[in-house]
């Protein structure tokens, strides 16, 4: 731990103040805000707060379509994560050998994180078009069924997930290969020797072995999934078809902006504030209990 | 979570005896990498070669996979209808002004935090603290409304600064600056120098990968974020290219010019993806660093 200290009177705070300032002005005074508004509702025609209580709050959990923006949310960030993270740890697993050329792959590997959800979600777009994609077209050779997103919300879901897991894909299996790697070869062959088959030697050796690297992974694509993947909504499906991949961020900003329902768009911020000061402690109580470093 | 990747020597202790069936999983592991790498690929390269063909050629079945001459004709029509010039020129304010103006406001902080006593000190480390728990998107409607006080709606200001507003960076150089020994404070405290001739001759150098690193998370944030600009401005000349481009993808009644779109889309993942790609060794440790 440091224990020098400059001696100055003044310098510390102005040293601070750029970052105190952006923090008071973007997050403490919306945040405060937030909460005030979501206790009121504006009057109808617009031009003042009318005192609600917890209105906006009955409303939304009684509100059929926000419970069901609330499942397709989860949904989505559940399948994007652990499909996501399964699927690279079993690539990576079996890729997990001492090869030349692991500095070159890692390269070929990391880029898709710098494409923009909205871009994405563009080119996925194309590739789903009922009419001109390239993935309609293969798949009219195995069944006559229609694989229009612009009318089946399950397609249109398929088509979002697909684009988001496509974009954290490559970086996902560079790290979970790399953790692998780290893993010393004596433990696994300890393991061996007492008689563990792979798969044994997998659940007891290497899964515990690489939970920092699971966590790490698990909180980045949770994030992503939940709050980075707006602009792939809002480019692609706009929410639709109906509201199959309306998720909360995209329903907050919607209610919020084009709707104008200031009093309920900032209950549902106020509901993904908590859900975020959820994540985040049970991010730190995991990360202290049970994950081995 | 810096110690979640090992340097690749620790690999290099007790290789496996049987040698015939270590080749064997190599050639395995080539042949899923390359496939895996092949699959990644195979989007963006579909995309490149859309925006190479002519309208009759991207609208006939079956699709061509191969590129095809109309490649400047597209990038020519992008360029002009999306005012592609504007939309880049705006990305690369929003991006290069989040993340130097990131970069300044936290190394500031943090040299404060670590490296003065001051009263509130403690108020101000939690205040940071707390902030790593509201990320833009749960705030949409109430920082909107602070822009707008500010009279920031539609300009670079509104853009860039409310982005700025995170702890990572702070922290990031908090812990750089904790491993830094006494010694070199004291020695620059001997000779005479002030405290900010400290910051600026010594720490600063030896900050150079976590800047860097910090750099490519944040460039890549600021050139991809959406919600904010779609949010804060209102007219096309201030749009920035992700949001900009939207008005080249082609909806159900309009013109299927898919070759435009994807010539659009394209000049416009260059950028980010390109600095990830030449700053590779530190966007793996901004990465790993940011995300706490």
């Amino acid at each position: 731990m440091k224990r020098f200290v400059f001696r100055n009177r003044w310098l510390p705070y102005a040293l601070v103040a750029p970052q105190v300032a952006v923090t008071l002005a973007f997050f403490f005074w919306p945040a405060f805000d937030s909460l005030r508004l979501s206790l009121y509702r504006a009057s109808p025609f617009g031009d003042r707060l009318i005192w609600a209580g917890f209105a906006n709050f009955e409303r939304l959990f009684r509100d059929p379509a926000y419970l069901r923006s609330a499942l397709t949310s989860f949904v989505f960030s559940f399948v994007v994560t652990f499909a996501g993270l399964a699927l690279a740890l079993l690539l990576a697993s079996f890729a997990n050998a001492k090869i030349r050329g692991l500095a070159v792959y890692r390269s070929l590997l990391l880029w898709p994180y710098g494409i923009a959800p909205a871009i994405a979600g563009i080119i996925w777009l194309f590739i789903f078009h009922p009419s001109y994609g390239i993935l309609p077209w293969v798949l009219s050779f195995v069944t006559a069924y229609q694989f229009n997103w612009f009318l089946k919300g399950w397609v249109a879901m398929t088509l979002i997930v697909m684009a988001a897991i496509w974009k954290q894909f490559g970086y996902n299996l560079a790290f979970y290969l790399a953790g692998l790697q780290a893993i010393e070869a004596s433990v696994l062959e300890a393991a061996s020797v007492d008689g563990a088959g792979p798969i044994r030697r997998f659940f007891a050796v290497t899964f515990p072995l690489l939970s920092p690297v699971t966590f790490f992974l698990f909180t980045l694509n949770m994030t992503f999934s939940f709050f980075d993947t707006f602009g792939l909504i809002h480019s692609v499906t706009q929410g639709g078809p109906g509201d199959a991949t309306s998720i909360l961020v995209y329903r907050a900003w919607k209610d919020g902006f084009e709707g104008l329902q200031l009093g309920f768009s900032a209950a549902q911020s106020v509901v993904l504030m908590a859900l975020v000061i959820l994540l985040t402690a049970f991010q730190f109580r995991f990360a202290e209990k049970r994950v081995t470093y | 979570m810096a110690r979640t990747l090992a340097p690749p020597t620790a690999l290099a202790i007790g290789a496996p005896s049987r040698v015939k069936a270590r080749d064997w999983s190599g050639i395995v592991a080539h042949a899923i990498l390359l496939a895996a790498v092949a699959v990644l690929a195979f989007p963006l390269y579909y995309a490149f070669v859309i925006s190479t063909q002519t309208l009759s050629q991207v609208t006939s079945l079956p699709p061509r996979p191969w590129p095809s001459t109309a490649l400047f004709s597209n990038y020519a029509e992008a360029w002009q209808r999306a005012h592609m010039g504007r939309l880049l020129l705006n990305s690369a304010i929003v991006a290069l002004g989040v993340a130097f103006g990131k970069i300044a406001i936290s190394l500031l902080s943090a040299f404060a935090i670590v490296y003065f006593n001051f009263r509130g000190k403690q108020v101000v480390f939690w205040m940071i603290f707390v902030t790593l728990m509201l990320p833009v998107p749960v705030r949409i409607v109430s920082t909107y409304q602070v822009i707008s006080v500010l009279g920031w709606v539609n300009t670079y200001w509104g853009l860039t600064v409310p982005l700025m507003a995170s702890a990572t960076g702070t922290f990031l150089f908090r812990q750089f600056y904790q491993t830094m020994p006494d010694s070199l404070a004291e020695a620059a405290q001997l000779d005479g120098a002030h405290p900010m001739r400290f910051l600026w001759s010594i720490l600063l150098p030896l900050s150079k990968a976590n800047m860097a690193a910090l750099f490519v998370i944040l460039f890549v944030y600021g050139w991809n974020d959406y919600l904010w600009p779609l949010m804060i401005t209102n007219t096309p000349e201030m749009r920035t290219a992700v949001i900009g481009i939207e008005s080249l993808v082609p909806r159900t009644s309009q013109l299927p010019e898919w070759n435009v779109a994807m010539a659009a889309a394209m000049m416009v993942l260059l950028p980010p993806v390109g600095v990830i790609v030449v700053m590779q060794r530190w966007f793996v440790k901004g990465l790993i660093e940011t995300e706490k």
